[in-house]
């Protein structure tokens, strides 16, 4: 009993001392230490936008190979994690903050079954692409570093079932190696529950329990593991959530964060981040631009200004912001208003809305600078409700509106009838910003796009900005390639 | 009937098996059963606390039968006050259940509803070799067999890692043991093998069985091929270099026994082949196969797929024959005879002719023919109850360690201002 007792002792301390040994965690200790509020949140972030492109893929049907690639892209930028070859110096800030990201999200996502069932499955395709990109030393080190319950078999016991072997072999080696290497391949013992994907299919011996699974299938028993430890956590961080009360400052931020996979990662955009772009735009272009460039729910809401004279409340303010962040001026802004507002007199405009157009680009009141909003915001806040025409189409159009809209607004720049269907399957699943981002890659083949790149390197849409703003780099790049052309002739 | 629940149901010993303690737990209280009333009245949800409370309920409301189900998060009985979706199977007993009518085309001597004991030597064979590839391969110990009163048996396993398994894993076992697949439009319902490469393992164990069981019950008792239907049924299954001429000597002799036309099938083979040839292997693989389709237990597999199926609880009365589902030993199922098994009107007639004239008594079975097979249910829970017994004293002080160290890495960090 005191023995007993020691050794969880020194196990704590040991995983105290621990530092970051491995490049892939299995994520079985909680991260130590103190953390900001800040570095929580980035952390979570980061980390989300990773996972919520894992999701897309798989809405999208992306095959493994470009999943991974694009994955990886997205993790170069937002959660980089080096092997510990790199010598790199931060290696160990990577692996916390991965280490780090990851708790929290669990308690984000660990509230309803639903975002349990998506969460693991994004973080378990996370780890196989790791896992499969790990440096192999690396990877077997770190394998040896985990007791993962598994008993190498002596030879002598492969010896004695070498028959047996041999015939579970027989079911799925391809046909040159007809016969197993039994002296070479290394085998090891797991409850058979552990791989049930192998028993279904009878490809490994059993015996009292136990499966033989020959080194090659170690990797399918390591995310077997992952998922089932991961599946089993989250409904402990769930028992013991309600504990987190006591600092009301998270509560929000987990809401922020799951919502944030159901609908995208919301992504700041202001129009500094639009680089290429950079000319100012007048209120004469918006109309133009409009048809060229704009996402959906923006083209939407212009052309109801176009036709009605008029916006109300919610869909002003998600069109101001957004073309404030385009790159309208206050002045051009106003001119632009009060063009669209046709049917009203000077002096009810300039009571009733001058205020409004110089407050939302902080001119007025507290003179906040406020951001465009993302597609999280407009897919959840503010519901529109019969008469107003904000909102994410994809999300609050019935699927018949939907189909008729999209193809009058993109029919001219090549979206046909045959694209509806998957865009419909994809709003049908709930993946909107999929929806969109396919709507663009569609509208944009004249430019070169192609089926699963997205807005950027395989970047699914999350905000109204990017969409419009990588919209126009697009037309320049063509523009300028044209030029060239016409240079060299 | 009511006579029968009131004296002769063993509620105590099916208590024992189903709790694998002797004071009550979860696995009891919150353990579905579901009452078939008179008139095909479904009573689903029903749960007790205790044996007694258990037999009280039947006594009162005299079903037809009673169903065992899983042990739930909650006590079934109390299932409308539980938040939703915090109403979910945890254990069940891992069950199979094989049916004399899954073997209606092969089996010669009856159909339908009627099973001889000749019949039987088909279940015989699948309880042998299930019971061998449960143990041997998923090193299951707890293992009940049970009658199921009229032409089929059904298999309790009440081992702790068998009762936690998931339904996906349960999918995974049925999956394993599945070797029968495709419907009657399909002549080869055998398809194991990579082109002409060995078995599985676990199947190759089982042909030891199976080969003399295919002499025997196919080739003479049920004599299956005969029939031209049976013959022509044959040669779907057999390469179709030989068909011509085994079809052309068999339309001639009409009559030609199973056991000879099986003959022709390996002559055939044998003199058109050399030995260790691709073809002879093409033929030899085609005649495993043939067996295995006439012989692999046929396992009924949405029963054991899922934690919340119902089967019907040991010691129900089969409502048409009247026979009373006793258990069986695995290790004597060639002696078994379904005819011979205990009717609820043979037992009360029993127990009006033991003298005895005192209470009645809650171990009344023992005056009757039920005895044995009581007796067998309360060794296998006794020994069930020492299992779980002696793990309980091994796991101790272990599990408590674990509990707290693991609920302190969690809660300990994460409750912390700091965060
Ligand atoms: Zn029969």
């Amino acid at each position: 009993m005191f023995s007993i007792r020691k050794k969880f002792v020194a196990e704590v301390e040991k995983h105290s001392t621990l530092k970051y040994p491995h490049r892939l965690n299995f994520y079985d200790q909680p991260p130590l230490g103190e953390v900001t509020i800040e570095e929580f949140e980035t952390c979570a972030l980061d980390r989300l936008r990773i996972l919520a492109e894992i999701e897309s893929s798989f809405a999208r049907n992306r095959p493994w190979e470009e999943l991974k690639r694009f994955t990886l892209e997205q993790c170069s930028k937002y959660l980089r994690l080096d092997a510990s070859s790199a010598h790199k110096q931060d290696t160990e800030a990577q692996r916390r903050k991965d280490h780090l990201g990851h708790f929290v999200l669990r308690l984000a996502f660990c509230r309803s079954e639903e975002l349990r069932r998506r969460f693991v499955k994004a973080e378990t395709t996370l780890f196989r692409i790791r896992y499969e990109e790990d440096d192999r030393q690396e990877r077997e080190e770190f394998l040896q570093s985990r007791k993962f319950g598994w008993e190498s078999v002596e030879p002598e016991e492969v010896k004695q079932y070498a028959s047996q072997l041999k015939a579970a072999a027989s079911t799925y080696l391809p046909p040159k190696e007809f016969e197993p290497n039994l002296e070479a391949d290394k085998y090891y013992k797991v409850p058979w529950t552990r791989v049930p994907d192998l028993v279904e299919r009878r490809k490994v011996f059993l015996k009292g329990g136990k499966a033989y699974v020959p080194s090659k299938e170690q990797s399918s028993i390591v995310f077997e593991e992952f998922q089932r430890s991961l599946e089993k956590a989250l409904l402990v961080t769930l028992k013991h959530l309600p504990r987190l009360d006591e600092d009301t400052r998270i509560f929000p931020l987990l809401d922020n964060l799951s919502q944030g996979f159901l609908a995208g990662v919301s992504s700041e955009w202001s129009s500094t981040t639009s680089s290429a772009t950079g000319d100012e735009i007048t209120a004469d272009m918006v109309d133009e631009l409009s048809r060229r460039h704009f996402p959906m729910c923006m083209r939407h809401l212009h052309d109801t200004l176009k036709r009605d004279k008029h916006l109300k409340h919610f869909g002003r303010l998600q069109y101001g912001l957004f073309l404030k962040v385009l790159g309208l001026s206050i002045e051009e802004a106003l001119a632009f208003w009060r063009r669209s507002f046709s049917g009203m007199t000077d002096d009810k405009f300039n009571k009733e809305y001058k205020y409004n157009i110089r407050h939302s680009y902080g001119l007025e009141g507290k003179r906040a600078n406020y951001p465009a909003k993302s597609c999280q915001q407009i897919l959840l806040s503010d519901q529109p409700g019969p008469q107003d025409s904000h909102g994410c189409p994809y999300r609050h159009f019935s699927l018949d509106n939907l189909q008729t809209a999209l193809l009058s607004m993109y029919s001219s720049q090549g979206l046909t009838v045959s694209d509806l269907p998957e865009v419909v399957s994809t709003v049908k699943s709930g993946h909107y910003h999929v929806a969109c981002t396919r709507v663009f890659e569609i509208t944009h083949t004249a430019q070169g796009l192609k089926k699963g790149e997205g807005v950027d390197d395989g970047e699914s849409v999350t905000h109204p900005n990017q969409y419009a703003s990588r919209s126009r780099e697009l037309e320049k790049k063509v523009k300028e390639e044209m030029d060239v052309d016409v240079t060299v002739t | 009937m009511l006579t029968f629940y009131r004296r002769l149901y063993p509620f105590k010993s099916i208590f024992h098996w189903l709790n694998h303690e002797h004071t009550p737990t979860k696995l009891f209280m919150n353990r579905e059963f579901a009452f078939t009333l008179q008139g095909d009245v479904y009573l689903r949800y029903q749960s007790f606390t205790t044996a007694d409370e258990l037999k009280k309920q039947v006594c009162a409301m005299n079903p037809t039968r009673f169903e065992i189900g899983p042990m739930y998060t909650a006590r079934p009985r109390d299932k409308k006050l539980a938040r939703p979706g915090a109403f979910q199977p945890v254990m069940r007993e891992l069950v199979f259940d094989i049916d004399m009518t899954d073997y209606d085309s092969i089996r010669t001597c009856c159909s339908d509803a009627s099973i001889c004991s000749r019949c039987w030597a088909f279940i015989a064979v699948a309880v042998k070799v299930l019971d061998q590839s449960i143990r041997n391969n998923f090193g299951y110990k707890y293992l009940l067999w049970v009658y199921s009163g009229r032409r089929g048996i059904h298999l309790w396993i009440s081992d702790r890692e068998a009762m936690e398994l998931t339904d996906e894993q349960r999918k995974a076992l049925v999956g394993w043991m599945t070797v029968i697949q495709g419907g009657k439009d399909q002549h080869k319902k055998v398809n194991l093998r990579l082109s002409l490469r060995q078995l599985p393992p676990s199947i190759l164990d089982s042909l030891e069985v199976l080969v003399p069981a295919f002499t025997d019950i196919i080739l003479d008792d049920q004599d299956c091929f005969r029939s031209e239907e049976g013959w022509r049924e044959l040669l779907h299954l057999i390469p179709k270099n030989y068909v011509e001429s085994l079809e052309d000597k068999w339309e001639k002799d009409y009559d030609r026994s199973s056991h000879s036309k099986w003959e022709d099938v390996k002559n055939e083979i044998k003199t058109k082949t050399q030995k260790g040839s691709q073809p002879r292997l093409t033929g030899t693989t085609a005649m495993e196969d043939i067996i295995l389709q006439y012989t692999y237990p046929r396992i009924d597999a949405e029963v054991s797929k899922h934690r919340n199926h119902l089967l019907k609880a040991p010691f129900c009365v089969h409502p048409k024959t009247g026979r009373v589902c006793v258990p069986v030993d695995p290790s004597t199922i060639d002696d078994f005879n379904p005819e011979r098994v205990p009717t609820v009107g043979q037992l009360l007639r029993e127990l009006d002719q033991a003298k005895d004239t005192g209470d009645e008594h809650h171990s009344d079975w023992e005056k009757t023919s039920l005895k044995p097979y009581v007796e067998m249910l309360d060794k296998h829970a006794l020994e069930l109850m020492e299992e779980v017994r002696r793990v309980k004293r091994e796991r101790g002080q272990g599990v408590h360690l674990i509990r707290r160290h693991g609920l302190h890495a969690l809660t300990g960090r994460f409750s912390d201002t700091s965060w």
